[in-house]
C-alpha cells in the first residue's frame, strides 16, 4: 500500500524515499536499490520538482538528492526544503569530489553524503541514518 | 560437457574478458546482483536506458561542436558530465574514462580536442553496445537451454 499524506499519517510501515536526480539511468538504479530493501520510492527530475512535491503535502522518510540538476540544483533544493521545515533524512549523492563543493552541499542541510555511483553498501549506510 | 555447461562456460569467459579489457567495472557486477525473480530484466532495461541516453547526449555534443558561430563549451561539458555520470552508474568504465578526458578539453575550450574525444566516446559506446548485446544473447541462450546464469564476481 502506498504511503501517502501528511507527516505521521501513513497507512503502512514501509519506509518511503524520494529520488531526486535529472539522469534517468540513475533514477532507475536508485529505484531498484531501494526496492530491493523494501523501500517504496518515487522519483523527480530536479530540485524544483522535489520542492513542489513537498508543497503538495507529500513527505518521505528519505530523500536521495543529486547535486547537479537543471532549474534548481541539490544545494538550493536542500536549503529550501529545510526552510520549509522538512526534517526528512536528506542524503546528498553526487559525483563531485572537490571538498568545498561537498562542504557547501552538506551545509545546505544534508544528513549524509555519498559519492556516486550508489551501491547497496552505501545505501544501507544511509538507511541507518534515517530518523524515526 | 552438455550444452548448458558449454554456454555457461562461454558466458563466464566472456564476462571475465569484459572486466579484464576494462569495458565494465565492479559497478556493472553490482547491477547484475540487483537482478532477481522480481526484476529479471533489470540489467537489460537499465543498459537500454543508458544507450538511449548515450545517443541523445552524443547528438547534443555533436550539434554543439558543429556551431560555426562559436562553440558553447559549457553546453558540451554539461552533456559530457551527464554521460560521465550515467556511464559511471552502470559501470561502463571505458566510456566514463573517455568522458573524463573530454571534460578537460571542454575546460580548455579546445574544439579539435573535443572533436577527437567525441569520436572516442562514440567508438567506446559502439564497442560496449556490441559486447553487452553478445552478453545478453548468451544469457538468453543459457535460459532457453534450461540453465541458470552464472554469477561472475
Amino acid at each position: 500500500m502506498a504511503a501517502q499524506g501528511r507527516q505521521g499519517g501513513r497507512k503502512s510501515n514501509k519506509m518511503t524515499a524520494l529520488v531526486v536526480d535529472d539522469n534517468m539511468v540513475n533514477r532507475a538504479i536508485h529505484h531498484r536499490l531501494l526496492d530491493n530493501l523494501g523501500i517504496e520510492s518515487e522519483a523527480v527530475g530536479n530540485g524544483k520538482e522535489a520542492v513542489d512535491i513537498h508543497c503538495s503535502g507529500r513527505t518521505f522518510d528519505l530523500i536521495l538528492m543529486d547535486m547537479d540538476m537543471p532549474i534548481m540544483n541539490g544545494i538550493e533544493a536542500t536549503r529550501k526544503l529545510r526552510e520549509m521545515g522538512i526534517r526528512s533524512t536528506i542524503a546528498g549523492v553526487s559525483t563531485r569530489s572537490v571538498e568545498h563543493e561537498i562542504r557547501e552541499f552538506i551545509e545546505a542541510g544534508l544528513d549524509d553524503y555519498q559519492e556516486k555511483p550508489l551501491t547497496m553498501t552505501k545505501l544501507i549506510s544511509i538507511i541507518h541514518k534515517v530518523k524515526g | 560437457m552438455n550444452i548448458v555447461n558449454q554456454l555457461q562456460r562461454q558466458f563466464i569467459d566472456f564476462s571475465t574478458s569484459l572486466h579484464r579489457e576494462g569495458f565494465v567495472d565492479d559497478q556493472f557486477t553490482q547491477l547484475q546482483k540487483l537482478q532477481d525473480e522480481n526484476s529479471p530484466d533489470f540489467v537489460v532495461e537499465v543498459v537500454s536506458l543508458f544507450f538511449e541516453d548515450c545517443e541523445k547526449l552524443i547528438n547534443n555534443m555533436a550539434r554543439a561542436l558543429e556551431q560555426t558561430q562559436g562553440v558553447d563549451f559549457k553546453q558540451v561539458d554539461a552533456s559530457v558530465h551527464q554521460l560521465k555520470g550515467s556511464s559511471s552508474s552502470i559501470g561502463a568504465m571505458r566510456v566514463k574514462n573517455a568522458c573524463i578526458s573530454f571534460r578537460s578539453f571542454c575546460e580548455a575550450q579546445n574544439r579539435e580536442g573535443c572533436l577527437r574525444c567525441l569520436q572516442q566516446v562514440t567508438h567506446e559506446y559502439s564497442l560496449l553496445k556490441n559486447k553487452l548485446q553478445t552478453l545478453f544473447t548468451l544469457e538468453q541462450q543459457i535460459l532457453a537451454a534450461g540453465g541458470s546464469i552464472p554469477v561472475v564476481d
